[in-house]
C-alpha cells in the first residue's frame, strides 16, 4: 500500500515537472516571437534617446542618455500641427463613413425596392477591382473641384467605403424582423425605425468600422502625397517620409519623429485593444 | 405595385448621400480611366487622341514588364508564406496566464503606419544597422550586406517587411477561426488516438478553410497593391530591382505627369488582377470556402 502511494506521488511529481517544463518552453517561444514582432520598435525607442556617436550600437539602454533628438525634431518640424492634420483627416473620415454607410446599408438589408440587386452587385464588384485605377481620375476630379492641396481634398474621396456598407448590411440582416414589423404596426416611419431601432442593434459593427477606419486613415500615405503640395498640411505618415528625406543621415531625429508618430496610435490601440481584437473577428463573421 | 414604388423612393433617399460620393469617386474613375488611356493627356494644354499608342508603348516598355514580374513575384511569395500565421494562431490559442498580453504585443506592427515600419526596418537593414552589426560581431557575415541596395536582396527584404507587418493581422483572423471550432471535435480526435499533427491536418486545417481563403484573398490583393514600403525604402531601385506596378504607375502619373500612359498601365494591371481575383474567388467559392459575402 505504501509503495503504491509513493509511486503515485512520484508520478504526480513527474507530471508536474513535465508541465512546468512545457510551460517554460511555451513562454520562451512567446517571448522570442515578441522580440521578433515588437523588438524593432523597442530598439527604435532606445535609439531615439542615444547620441549621434553611439546611435548604431546595439545596446538597449542608451548611454549616455539624451533628449536632444526629441528637442531637435520638435524644433525643426511642428509635430502638433501634423497631429492636428491627422486628427482632422481621421475624425471627419470616420464620421462621414459611419453616417453614410449606415444609412445606405439599411435599405440594402431590410427593404424591397427596384434596383436593389443591381446596386448590391455593383458595390461588391468594386471591391475586386484594383484601387490604383482610380488614383489619376480622382486627382483630376479633385483638381477640377479646386480642392488640390486642401484637407477636404484628402478626405472626400474616401468619405464612404464599400467595405463598410457591405459589413453593415450583413449586420442589419441579423436583426430580428419582428422588431421592424412591430414598429411598423405602431406607425413609425422608415427613418425613425432606422434611427431608433436598427442603429442601436448594429453598434458592434459600427465599432468595427470605426476601428478599421481609424487605422487606415491615421496611417494614410499615398493619397495625401498625391493631393497635398504644402508639407505643412501633411498628415503624420506623410510627414514622416518627408522628415526621413530631410535628415537622411540624422537617424536620431528620424527615430524620435517615428516614435512620436507611433505613440498616439499605440495609445488608442492599447486603450481599445479588446474592441480591436473583436473588430477583426466581427468583420469576418459580418 | 404603388407600394413598392413608394418604398423604392424611400430606399433611394437612404442610399443617395453615399451614392453621390460613390459615383464620383468609385464608379466614375473605373469608367473614366479607360478613355484616358487612349489620350496623350496634358494637364495644361490640349489633350490629343493617340489611339493604341500608349498600349503599344507599354508592351515595348522593358521597365513596365520588370514591374509586372516583380509584382507577380510579390504575389507568388508573400501570400503563401503568410499561411505561417496559422501556426502562430494555433500557438497563441491556449489559455495560459498573460497570453492576451502577447497577442496584443504581436498586433502592434499592424496598427503602426507602413511608413514608420519601413523606416524602422530600413535602419535595421542598413549596412551600419542593427542586423549587420550583430552578424559581423558574431562572425556570421565577414562584411556588411546592403540589404536594400543590393539587387539580390532588395525585393526579398521588402517582401519580408510586408509579411512581418501582416503576421499579427492574419494571426487574429485565424484565431477567430480557431475559436469557432467546437472544442469537442479536437478532443474526440485525441481520444480516438490521433496525434497532434494528425488532428491539425485532418480536423483543424479543413475547418479553417473559409478563413484560409479569406486571408489568401486579402493577402493577394494587398500584394498586388504594395506601395508604401517600396516607395519609402527603395522607390523601385536599385536599378529597377524592386519596381512594382503600383510604384511604376505612380511615377509615370505624378512624377512625369504622363496621365495617358499611366492610365494605360493601370488598365493592363487591372485586367491582370481582376482575372486573378476572379480566379481565386471562384476557386475559393467552389471549394466551399468563402462564405464572406
Amino acid at each position: 500500500m505504501e509503495t503504491l502511494n509513493n509511486k503515485s506521488v512520484n508520478y504526480k511529481k513527474v507530471k508536474s515537472i513535465k508541465k512546468i517544463f512545457s510551460l517554460t518552453i511555451t513562454y520562451l517561444i512567446l517571448i522570442i516571437i515578441a522580440i521578433f514582432l515588437a523588438g524593432p520598435f523597442i530598439w527604435l525607442v532606445s535609439s531615439s534617446f542615444k547620441t549621434g556617436q553611439n546611435i548604431y550600437t546595439m545596446d538597449l539602454i542608451p548611454h549616455p542618455f539624451t533628449l536632444a533628438n526629441y528637442i531637435g525634431v520638435i524644433n525643426f518640424i511642428s509635430i502638433p500641427k501634423y497631429i492636428l492634420n491627422t486628427v482632422i483627416i481621421t475624425v471627419s473620415g470616420i464620421v462621414l463613413d459611419v453616417v453614410l454607410a449606415s444609412l445606405a446599408a439599411y435599405p440594402l438589408a431590410c427593404m424591397d425596392f427596384y434596383g436593389k440587386n443591381l446596386i448590391f452587385s455593383a458595390l461588391v464588384s468594386t471591391m475586386i477591382l484594383p484601387a490604383a485605377a482610380g488614383l489619376i481620375v480622382n486627382y483630376l476630379t479633385i483638381s477640377k473641384m479646386g480642392l488640390l492641396d486642401t484637407l477636404t481634398g484628402v478626405i472626400i474621396p474616401g468619405a464612404v467605403s464599400v467595405f463598410s456598407i457591405i459589413l453593415l448590411r450583413q449586420s442589419y440582416l441579423t436583426v430580428p424582423r419582428e422588431l421592424i414589423d412591430a414598429a411598423k404596426i405602431d406607425g413609425a416611419s422608415e427613418f425613425k425605425i432606422w434611427y431608433k431601432i436598427m442603429l442601436p442593434e448594429v453598434m458592434p459593427a459600427i465599432s468595427t468600422i470605426v476601428i478599421f477606419d481609424f487605422i487606415g486613415l491615421w496611417n494614410s500615405f499615398l493619397w495625401p502625397i498625391v493631393v497635398l503640395q504644402d508639407p505643412n498640411k501633411y498628415p503624420l505618415a506623410t510627414a514622416l517620409k518627408y522628415l526621413s528625406g530631410q535628415f537622411n543621415y540624422k537617424f536620431g531625429y528620424v527615430a524620435a519623429g517615428t516614435v512620436l508618430s507611433i505613440i498616439p496610435v499605440i495609445i488608442v490601440f492599447l486603450a481599445f485593444q479588446k474592441y480591436f481584437i473583436n473588430a477583426v473577428a466581427g468583420a469576418i463573421k459580418g | 405595385m404603388e407600394n413598392k414604388l413608394k418604398k423604392s423612393l424611400i430606399a433611394y433617399l437612404f442610399i443617395l448621400p453615399a451614392m453621390i460620393f460613390l459615383v464620383i469617386f468609385v464608379f466614375y474613375p473605373i469608367v473614366a480611366s479607360i478613355p484616358l488611356a487612349f489620350y496623350d493627356y496634358s494637364v495644361v494644354g490640349q489633350s490629343k487622341f493617340v489611339g493604341l499608342a500608349n498600349f503599344s508603348r507599354a508592351i515595348h516598355d522593358h521597365e513596365f514588364w520588370v514591374s509586372v514580374e516583380n509584382s507577380i513575384l510579390f504575389v507568388g511569395v508573400v501570400p503563401p508564406l503568410q499561411l505561417l500565421s496559422i501556426l502562430l494562431a494555433i500557438f497563441v490559442n491556449r489559455k495560459i496566464k498573460g497570453i492576451s498580453f502577447f497577442r496584443v504585443l504581436y498586433y502592434i506592427p499592424v496598427v503602426t503606419s507602413m511608413v514608420a515600419v519601413s523606416i524602422t526596418w530600413g535602419w535595421i537593414f542598413d549596412p551600419h544597422g542593427l542586423l549587420n552589426t550583430f552578424m559581423i560581431e558574431h562572425g556570421i557575415f565577414s562584411k556588411p550586406i546592403s540589404f536594400l541596395n543590393d539587387p539580390r536582396f532588395a525585393l526579398l527584404s521588402l517582401m519580408f517587411i510586408t509579411m512581418w507587418q501582416g503576421l499579427g493581422y492574419y494571426m487574429m483572423i485565424y484565431l477567430a477561426g480557431l475559436q469557432s471550432i467546437p472544442k469537442e471535435l479536437e478532443e474526440s480526435a485525441y481520444v480516438d488516438g490521433a496525434t497532434r499533427t494528425q488532428t491539425l491536418y485532418k480536423i483543424t486545417i479543413p475547418l479553417l478553410k473559409p478563413y484560409i481563403w479569406l486571408c489568401t484573398f486579402m493577402s493577394i490583393l494587398s500584394a498586388v497593391r504594395v506601395f508604401d514600403v517600396v516607395y519609402v525604402l527603395t522607390n523601385g531601385g536599385p536599378g529597377d530591382a524592386t519596381m512594382v506596378t503600383s510604384v511604376y504607375q505612380f511615377q509615370k502619373a505624378f512624377t512625369d505627369f504622363n496621365f495617358g500612359y499611366a492610365s494605360a498601365i493601370g488598365l493592363l494591371v487591372a485586367i491582370l488582377t481582376t482575372a486573378l481575383s476572379i480566379l481565386v474567388f471562384i476557386y475559393g467559392g467552389r471549394k466551399g470556402g468563402m462564405s464572406y459575402y
